[in-house]
């Protein structure tokens, strides 16, 4: 009897002997034409996976990139790998079946700000929450991209739109505060005008174990062009992006002239290193268990046109569910040996008839 | 009354229905359940019908919080639970006033009389105690202390008083233990286990049960004890299951036999829940079951979970089944195995959330939007869930398409004897997955191309990931025939829409002709499908019974329908259709075959009764429906009951 706990075909088990195979950005990319508009923020953000994959030591056949519907949504058909193009918000839910039933696999989910935070916000908090192994990839444009220019759960107070002609009344979601809310252990933040660091932020989200999250400013140039233009465009970025890394004293600008602090009622703000002097920096701790800290500089900017932090905002391990879910499986299975269909059939009373 | 206190044997019956009723927090399910698995242990043939309120715990001594158990014990095979109880069990004044009026007169009602104080009277609605007033006088009424007795016992066990009258529905199962001389040393044995964690609560309900059985067989009140003989049943190895365990069980078999790992993705509804709560104890099958967030999430992981190569499964009812219809569109368009299982509730909204009825199918059949067929197959019976079961997923995996199998409330919660399979003898379900490339392209490199269809079956290749060679990616939108890609042309899609369509009417020569079970020159044939198998199949005996000819045939599969049911409805002279709906078959057999299919229904979240059957059938034969139906059950269920169309 073949081992029920995994999928007949899984054919590449931890001792694979077959090595690898050498990769380059090509291999990755499916014979299909990328649709998107031209100048569309997607195009680098594809470049940037397509690019990255060689390097991460994955072979195309276990690699599954799940989507839902949208601009973003589009995504899989231009890889060459396994992949799914779903319905509107639900690919976090797909992708929780099959990563708990294919452990050997790569679930990747790609998903825009109205995919994973309108119409699929449950499914999105749910599976961070459980810390189901895979990795989101949420292109926040703060627009409907593909039903052509609404306003999105990401867009700011008074937009105004197709459907909001005198702007938007709603309060926007601050897509890495929810994150940390709904108990990630994997959160960052990238932009789609950076490819390096967009390379590195998906090489961490992949090397984490359960579910990562990043956000990525995308530039929608046909309905909001512009939207992250003030922190990304090149001339801005040393002033107003604010890059995280792990055991340093968070500072930018040309010259690291600005800083973050933290303060006594554990706010955090952004301050003249000269006036506080750079031993009053606040050293980011990405591995710092509790997500406070990480929820304040998820909130240090208000919006793209106030200094914003970007990289890894929290990377901490937690059980993972598939992982947990097949240890219940094993464990019951020691307890009780294989599964015996007769034993089942008679788990109550059964009597028999001469 | 006798005055001897000589035992005296047994009264011999040939079947008996027994109804214990109750506060939903008495008991009564437990008590049902006990004294139904002691009789199949000797070997009756049975039925039950578990009914309880949706709430879990109504206030105390209301008509809202009853909870019935009815159970049809008999000596030869019985298809319902009965039409109604010769025997009641009372615990409170609001169980006697809910079950009166389905009682024949000269039925016999034991009441715990301890109950029938001035509060209880008037929370269940009497004006003065129908002990005492005369109201009873057409039935036998038996006047027992259960509470009292079951106190004193208990608190010699050392059980607080507070909790002393607890064991009071283990008096009862006692007590109607020893009038139907059923054995007793398994209820006991049961206790025992059950109750090992706690030696107080054992104690209280071992001394409770004994003091039931003994009351009946010291106090004179009875005039005598009953006995129903085993039933001859067809040799073999029996359990008694309800329709869940059932299903539940089908699914590990099924999953088994096709060497897929089962993955169950739902959300908690009643009545399905159970299905989850089954599932969710056999992890030693390699079973992975998941509580979803919401029913969207359960089937989409279950099609996740199919997309990687397992067995995806969904549960549901009621408002689940309309949140999962995009996600089974798209299990449709992608053509990947999956099973939805649907327990049909009262509806609509959230309806009669414990209630039984079969107005799903038109849903089922059609509840998508665009042109999106699926295979629907139905369970009959409890048991027959089972088999239903191993067959959806059949169909699943063999067509790579989402199956909707439909049972409900009654066959859900209700048990009946099932006679062991042989496991070997199950169909076999190979999965065959794509192993290699499929296709030459135009530069001669051999490809992968995913909607390449087996031009038998018209299903297409399931290539999970993990083999390179095969890689593809599938979506919701149209696709191009053959390679899969994404396709927006019209005549493509038409040729993809009716692809679709041909390979699910196909079907209909993949399963087994209608079954029909004729007299020959009967004239009226009476079709159903699912749980009103057992009141069709109780009422056509009943008018053959009467020297009358009627056909019966039920229905498995109501998508496709079975090739020859065309020429099979066509040759009788009237076809009558019996639902616990507004009439859905009769209108998907009215359209298919263009047969005048007359439609008897009710919807009282119940299923029909037999009589009801009967004279309805009747009714077809010679028109004299009314007669005999009053004639046959004594009861005012009569056809106005069920409504004819
Ligand atoms: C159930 C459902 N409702 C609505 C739509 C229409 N729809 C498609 S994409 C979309 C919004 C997409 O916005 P976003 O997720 O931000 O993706 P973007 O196009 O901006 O990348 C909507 C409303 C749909 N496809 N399905
Ligand atoms: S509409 Fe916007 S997001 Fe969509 S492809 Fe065009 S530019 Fe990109
Ligand atoms: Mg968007």
């Amino acid at each position: 009897m073949t081992d029920l706990a995994h999928a007949p075909s899984d054919p590449h088990p931890a001792d694979d002997p077959v090595p690898v195979p050498i990769t380059t950005r090509k291999d990755w990319s499916s014979d299909q034409e990328v649709r998107w508009c031209p100048g569309c923020g997607d195009y680098s953000i594809l470049a940037a996976v397509q690019m990255l994959m060689p390097d991460l030591g994955v072979r195309r056949e276990s690699t599954v990139f799940l989507s839902g519907i949208g601009c973003a949504a589009r995504f899989p058909y231009y890889m060459n790998t396994y992949g799914m193009h779903s319905i509107h918000g639900r690919a976090p839910a797909i992708a929780t079946g099959l990563a708990t039933t294919r452990p050997d696999l790569d679930v990747w989910v790609v998903t825009g700000d109205g995919d994973s935070l309108s119409i699929g916000g449950n499914h999105l908090i749910h599976a961070l929450r459980r810390n189901v192994n895979i990795t989101i990839l949420l292109f926040n444009n703060q627009i409907y991209g593909l039903t052509k220019g609404q306003y999105s759960p990401t867009s700011e107070v008074a937009k105004v739109t197709k459907s909001t002609p005198f702007g938007s009344l709603e309060q926007p979601f601050n897509p890495l505060s929810l994150a940390l809310g709904a108990e990630a252990g994997f959160v960052a933040r990238t932009h789609d005008m950076d490819r390096k660091h967009m390379m590195e932020t998906f090489r961490r989200a992949h090397a984490h174990k359960g579910a990562s999250f990043v956000e990525i400013y995308q530039n929608c140039n046909v309905f909001n062009d512009g939207a992250f233009e003030k922190i990304t465009g090149k001339e801005h970025r040393s002033d107003m992006l604010i890059p995280l890394v792990h055991g340093e004293p968070i500072r930018f600008g040309a010259e690291g002239q600005h800083g973050v602090v933290l303060h006594n009622d554990g706010s955090v703000e952004v301050v003249e290193v000269a006036a506080v002097g750079e031993s009053a920096l606040l050293v980011h701790d990405e591995h710092r268990d509790n997500p406070g800290l990480a929820f304040q500089l998820s909130r240090l900017s208000r919006g793209p046109y106030e200094p914003t932090p970007i990289g890894i905002f929290r990377d901490v391990d937690r059980p993972e569910y598939g992982e947990e879910m097949a240890r219940q499986i094993d464990e019951a299975t020691a307890r009780r040996g294989q599964g015996d269909l007769n034993a089942l059939l008679r788990s109550g009373s059964s009597w028999t008839v001469e | 009354m006798s005055n001897t206190t000589q035992p005296k044997p047994p009264h011999l019956l040939d079947r008996v229905v027994i109804r214990f009723a109750g506060d939903s927090g008495d008991g009564m399910q437990l008590a049902g359940d006990r004294f139904t698995t002691s009789s199949a242990l000797f070997g009756n043939d049975l039925a039950t019908f578990p009914d309880f309120p949706a709430e879990i715990r109504a206030p105390a001594g209301t008509l809202a919080g009853v909870s019935a158990f009815q159970v049809h014990i008999s000596d030869h095979d019985i298809s319902t639970a009965g039409d109604s109880p010769n025997v009641l069990v009372a615990m409170n004044p609001a169980a006697l006033r809910a079950n009166i009026d389905s009682l024949p007169k000269g039925a016999t009602v034991i009441v715990n009389v301890d109950a029938f104080e001035e509060r209880n009277l008037v929370k269940a609605g009497y004006e003065s105690d129908p002990l005492g007033d005369g109201s009873l006088s057409a039935y036998t009424v038996y006047e027992v202390p259960m509470t009292s007795i079951t106190t004193e016992v208990s608190k010699e066990a050392g059980v607080k008083p507070r909790d002393a009258e607890r064991s009071k529905n283990f008096f009862a199962l006692g007590l109607i233990s020893w009038l139907y001389t059923r054995p007793i040393e398994g209820t006991m044995g049961w206790i025992e286990e059950k109750y090992a964690g706690k030696p107080l609560v054992m104690e209280a309900n071992l001394r409770a049960f004994k003091a039931g059985f003994h009351f009946g067989e010291t106090t004179e009140l009875f005039e005598s004890s009953y006995e129903v003989k085993p039933a001859t049943l067809a040799p073999g190895e029996y359990v008694n299951v309800t329709g869940n365990t059932a299903t539940a069980w089908g699914l590990i078999v099924a999953a088994t036999r096709s060497d897929l790992p089962l993955f169950l993705g739902t959300y908690p509804i009643t009545p399905a829940s159970d299905i989850l709560h089954e599932l969710s104890k056999h992890k030693q099958f390699g079973v992975r079951t998941f509580q979803a967030e919401d029913e969207i999430s359960g089937i989409g992981a279950a099609l996740g979970a199919a997309f990687g190569g397992a067995l995806g499964v969904t549960t549901t009812s009621g408002p689940g089944v309309d949140l999962k219809s995009e996600m089974i569109g798209l299990a449709i368009s992608l053509e990947l195995p999956l099973l939805i299982i649907d327990i049909q509730r009262g509806g609509p909204s959230t309806g009669l959330p414990t209630k039984t009825e079969q107005a799903d199918l038109l849903h089922a059949m059609y509840g998508r939007h665009g042109e999106a067929p699926l295979p629907i197959v139905a369970a009959k019976t409890p048991s027959h869930c089972f088999e239903a079961t191993v067959e959806a997923v059949r169909l699943a995996v063999k067509y790579r398409t989402p199956v909707i199998l439909l049972s409900d409330g009654y066959l859900a919660n209700g048990t009946e004897p099932w006679k062991l399979p042989d496991l070997d003898q199950l169909p076999d379900i190979d999965p065959g997955f794509a192993t290699d490339p499929n296709h030459v392209d135009d530069d001669g490199n051999a490809v992968f191309w995913p909607y390449l269809r087996d031009p038998e079956t018209l299903a297409r290749p399931w290539a999970p990931p993990g083999l390179a060679g095969l890689e593809h990616r599938i979506g919701g939108l149209e696709k191009a025939d053959g390679s899969g890609n994404v396709a927006y042309d019209g005549a493509n899609h038409e040729k993809m829409t009716r692809l679709r369509a041909a390979k699910i009417a196909g079907i209909a020569h993949d399963i087994p002709p209608t079954d029909v079970d004729d007299e020959d020159g009967a004239e009226v044939l009476v079709i159903g499908w699912g749980s009103t198998y057992g009141a069709i199949a109780a009422g056509v005996q009943r008018v053959r019974a009467r020297g009358h000819k009627v056909a019966q045939a039920h229905l498995m599969h109501l998508n496709p329908f079975p090739a020859d049911l065309g020429e099979v409805l066509s040759s009788y002279k009237k076809v009558l259709v019996p639902e616990v709906n507004l009439g859905q078959l009769s209108r998907l057999l009215r359209a298919e075959y263009l047969v005048d299919a007359i439609s008897f229904t009710q919807v009282q979240g119940v299923p029909f009764r037999a009589a009801a059957m009967e004279s309805a059938i009747l009714q077809q034969i010679d028109g004299t429906a009314e007669r005999f139906a009053a004639e046959a059950t004594g009861s005012t269920d009569t056809i106005e009951k069920g409504s004819l169309r």
